[in-house]
């Protein structure tokens, strides 16, 4: 990070990936990524590494007989055959 | 969230109000996955995990009666757990030690260390089990706040809106604390994938 104003907007870049920054700041970032090498590695590895948090996510994983359990607990297993 | 998930409207709140049960095992079997998944994530421990769950449901049924609908159920859901599950941390913990971050780091994004260009690694090598695992720990790594703001933004897909209404923190709070948990998640992976693409090079050289 040599450039001098590399880390003023580092604070910016997630709110940059996300589309939600306003379009001063969106044209200042895009104009330094321009000319600078380091911060357009960081801005691709932080998109990259929320595209694979969201990517793998997955499904909740609950195992089934902790849904039994829970429906137990709350005094619901006359529903537990019904909704699944 | 998922994406296929039930929203409020699916479920009659005057019903759930007047203590239906058989409307309150809906709810429950709509949204009990998901917040399985955020204690899972949030504590790392099954058992923990169904604690929080259970506690999560067993207050929702008790408070319902009170629920004015300010929010919508789910964030409302996402809010009891995810008190439920930072309070856990804290009784794990010694009493004195803090949950939060150091207030000092507060607003500072910490500088970047790791400028190494990994996109190009081919999809199948990033999302290998063993570089889910990584990715796992790298998220136990963070403070528990900055988890819970990564988790329900990035991983339950709430948004910044519903995050600070589950956390009881201004979206600027919740902006800022999302930006520090990814910058930091980014760190962590670059070492990670950082030195699969040096062995990948390293691999090419020796076959030149």
């Amino acid at each position: 990070m040599e450039h001098s104003n590399c880390k003023h907007l580092l604070g910016s870049l997630s709110d940059y990936i996300d589309g939600e920054l306003g379009s001063a700041l969106c044209s200042e970032i895009e104009q330094h990524l321009e000319g600078c090498e380091n911060c357009r590695i960081v801005v691709d590895s932080l998109r990259k590494t929320v595209y694979l948090y969201k990517t793998t996510a997955g499904p909740t994983g609950m195992p089934n007989d902790v849904r039994t359990r829970l429906f137990k607990r709350l005094d619901l297993s006359e529903f537990l055959e019904k909704n699944h | 969230m998922d994406r296929d998930k039930k929203t409020t409207e699916d479920f009659s709140l005057a019903a759930l109000r007047s203590g239906d049960r058989a409307e309150f095992a809906r709810l429950v079997e709509a949204y009990s996955g998901v917040i399985y998944r955020l204690g899972m994530r949030m504590l790392g421990d099954p058992q923990d995990a169904e604690d929080v769950l259970q506690e999560t449901f067993i207050k929702a049924f008790r408070h319902l009666g009170g629920f004015d609908g300010r929010s919508s159920l789910s964030t409302w859901l996402y809010r009891i757990a995810t008190n439920e599950a930072l309070m856990m941390i804290r009784r794990r913990k010694h009493p004195s030690v803090s949950i939060d971050e150091p207030v000092e780091t507060e607003s500072e994004t910490e500088e970047p260390v790791q400028i190494v260009d990994w996109c190009c690694l081919p999809e199948t090598e990033m999302m290998s089990s063993e570089a889910r695992a990584y990715m796992d720990k790298a998220v136990d790594q963070l403070s528990p706040t900055l988890r819970a703001v990564f988790l329900l933004r990035d991983i339950e897909g709430l948004s910044t809106e519903e995050t600070s209404q589950v956390l009881d923190l201004s979206e600027a709070a919740v902006k800022t604390r999302l930006s520090r948990a990814r910058m930091r998640l980014r760190e962590l992976l670059s070492g990670y994938f950082g030195e699969r693409i040096a062995r990948q090079d390293l691999a090419h050289e020796e076959e030149a």
